[in-house]
């Protein structure tokens, strides 16, 4: 197990510059997630940690030795990869052993983490099957277990759950987070999925065209969102922005103080249906989608502010009534429009 | 409907029938020349004897006896072998950097590479009969005849298999990385396990065109590295036309890579499709 540290790391492919310096620190044991949209550089950087892009410039660290120039496999990193990449021409067991046996490793003892790990991920009984013999979710553990054998000191995963069907993303989400508490190691995860972030994370790392937006707990990052990127990638439904016009008056003084240049953001699940005269905005609804424990009302505001209200209970007046909405003030979010940064 | 049917049973015997055409059109030449090979010289060039003749052995006799046909069928195995056997020891790994490790002049570099197959042989033919005879010294030699047939194929060969890998997932590749494989282990643990029915139809294509080849190594041995072309050139009487003796040592120059095509149909297909049919 090991701390990592990556300090003003950049990757450029020829003028084009991919990853801005970036600083981060991962404690020994932690789990983080690097979270962003498509082509945010998040897999390049955990490519760059695995050590198969190479660093274009500053440095990363693994416990207290700088591993620019390391080769992948003397990094103590395992990888699991989005889509398995295991050896097809293998059977589960060789495709376990193989790291081990090119680390010369003596046969008994590969025996041993090889059953051990198989154990662990109960695929016991899959070890003499070759990868096209087994379902996504079975291939999805070999690849995991292939990590564990190498018994390294950071494990990255780089969307490990993308090509699962949802009942077993869920599923296998839980494993994973079940095996950190077990192995205690630390763990690198991409996804683009904020669901998958908040829940599995120690700590989420947003990224964005290549820089670091914030880093923090997830609810750090869901109570205190530093910008408007992060306010909206977290959380779902993602969150409301509303003008100073879209404001009723009978909204709090505290919020009919904000100026033009404010950007106002209330999550879905903070506004909640009031009598006329407590309201903090009025709209009207366009579509309810009914989830069941509760509902998305699709609505928009008189200055035309489209938003989603998560509520309890659906409406029950007709389309052109105005429903009347009211937010406490300390869960409002204020951004500058011009920086989109926190206020 | 009935009109649907009728077309399905015309095409249902059109088509049949067309192939077989097509196909005893392309066969007709081999069987002529099977024949021939079984009629005396004379029998040869007569019409009244095209089908009915009274078979003789007399120009397969006379080949291995006076021609020494051995000599050259064994000179053929030599340097066709050897010389798909150095393809693939420069191919594999070139195609494997190519499609692994792609710089921006990669593709450049092959069609760089297809560009060498444009070139008109009879172009270079007095540099290479010139620097082989009277500078280096290597003029009918194995060596030589291995080295030609190795340059002329690479570019083919390293297009297949670079097309071959391209088809295995880069992530299997880095997957070896990651467990500490070194880049031979990766060529020979991974990518040809993998690739083994692309590479073994690949090196069965440039053994055939190695066997086939008749430009240079007619031109370019005498006796030594002379091989199964040079003796049916050889034969290629200029004072008069023996059919018989010349198709007996047509059949036996073909025979072995036929029948070696034959056992390896199914890789081949794979081979000339050029891996877009999986």
């Amino acid at each position: 197990m090991a701390s990592l540290t990556l300090r003003d790391v950049a990757k450029a492919y020829g003028s084009t510059r991919v990853i801005e310096s970036i600083d981060l620190d991962i404690t020994d044991g932690e789990f983080v997630v690097f979270v962003g949209p498509s082509g945010c550089g998040k897999s390049t950087l955990l490519r760059m940690i695995a050590g198969l892009e190479e660093i274009s410039g500053g440095d990363v660290s693994i416990g207290d030795t700088v591993v620019n120039e390391v080769a992948p496999a003397k990094r103590g990193v395992a990888m699991v990869f989005q889509t398995y990449a295991l050896y097809p021409h293998m059977t589960v067991y060789n495709n376990m052993a193989f790291g081990l046996k090119q680390a010369k490793m003596p046969k008994d003892q590969i025996d041993k983490r090889v059953r051990e790990a198989a154990d662990i991920l109960d695929i016991g009984p899959l070890l003499d099957r070759t990868p096209r013999a087994l379902s996504g979710g079975q291939r999805q553990r070999v690849a995991i277990g292939r990590a564990i054998v190498r018994e390294p000191e950071v494990f990255l995963f780089d969307e490990p759950l993308s090509n699962l069907d949802a009942a077993l993303r869920v599923q296998t989400r839980l494993e994973i987070a079940r095996l950190h508490e077990r192995l205690g190691s630390t763990m690198i995860y991409v996804t683009h999925d904020q669901v998958e972030a908040m829940t599995l994370a120690d700590k989420i790392v947003v990224l964005r065209g290549g820089d670091i937006e914030q880093v923090g707990s997830p609810m750090e990052l869901y109570e205190r969102p530093q910008n408007t990127f992060v306010a909206q990638f977290i959380g779902s439904p993602k969150m409301n922005f509303f003008n100073h016009s879209d404001l009723a008056q009978t909204a709090p003084p505290e919020l009919r103080q904000v100026d033009e240049d404010t950007i106002i953001g209330i999550r879905s699940e903070h506004l909640s249906l009031c009598s006329a005269g407590e309201e903090t905005l009025s709209a009207t609804y366009e579509l309810v989608e009914q989830l069941g424990e509760h509902a998305l009302v699709h609505c928009t505001t008189s200055g035309g502010t489209e938003f989603i209200a998560k509520l309890d209970v659906p409406p029950q007046s007709g389309r052109d009534v105005p429903l009347y909405l009211r937010v406490s003030p300390d869960q409002v979010h204020l951004f500058n429009r011009e920086t989109g940064l926190r206020k | 409907m009935a009109i649907v049917a009728q077309e399905t049973k015309f095409a249902r015997i059109f088509w049949p029938v067309l192939a077989w055409i097509v196909a005893l059109i392309f066969f007709f030449p081999i069987f002529w020349l099977v024949l021939t090979s079984f009629k005396t010289d004379a029998d040869a060039v007569k019409p009244e004897y095209l089908i009915m003749f009274q078979p003789t052995l007399e120009n397969y006799l006379n080949m291995t006896e006076n021609y020494d046909y051995w000599r050259f069928a064994l000179n053929s195995v030599i340097t066709s072998v050897f010389a798909t056997v150095f393809t693939l020891f420069v191919g594999v790994p070139c195609a494997y950097a190519m499609a692994f490790n792609p710089s921006r002049h990669t593709k450049d570099v092959l069609m760089w590479m297809l560009s060498t197959k444009m070139l008109p042989a009879a172009a270079v033919l007095y540099p290479m009969t010139f620097l082989t005879k009277n500078f280096l010294g290597i003029f009918d030699t194995h060596f030589l005849i291995i080295l030609v047939l190795s340059l002329i194929n690479l570019p083919i060969v390293i297009w297949m298999l670079f097309t071959y890998f391209k088809e295995i997932p880069k992530e299997i590749i880095e997957a070896g990385k990651m467990d500490g494989v070194s880049t031979w282990g990766e060529i020979r643990d991974i990518l040809l396990p993998l690739a083994w029915g692309g590479v073994a139809s690949t090196a069965l294509l440039c053994f055939i065109f190695c066997w086939n080849e008749a430009y240079w190594t007619v031109r370019l041995t005498t006796t030594e590295a002379a091989t199964l072309s040079k003796l049916i050139e050889g034969n290629r009487a200029p004072e008069g036309l023996f059919f018989g003796r010349l198709s007996a040592v047509s059949t036996a120059a073909v025979g072995p890579i036929i029948v070696l095509g034959w056992f390896c149909q199914k890789q081949l297909v794979q081979g000339l499709t050029f891996g877009a049919v999986k």
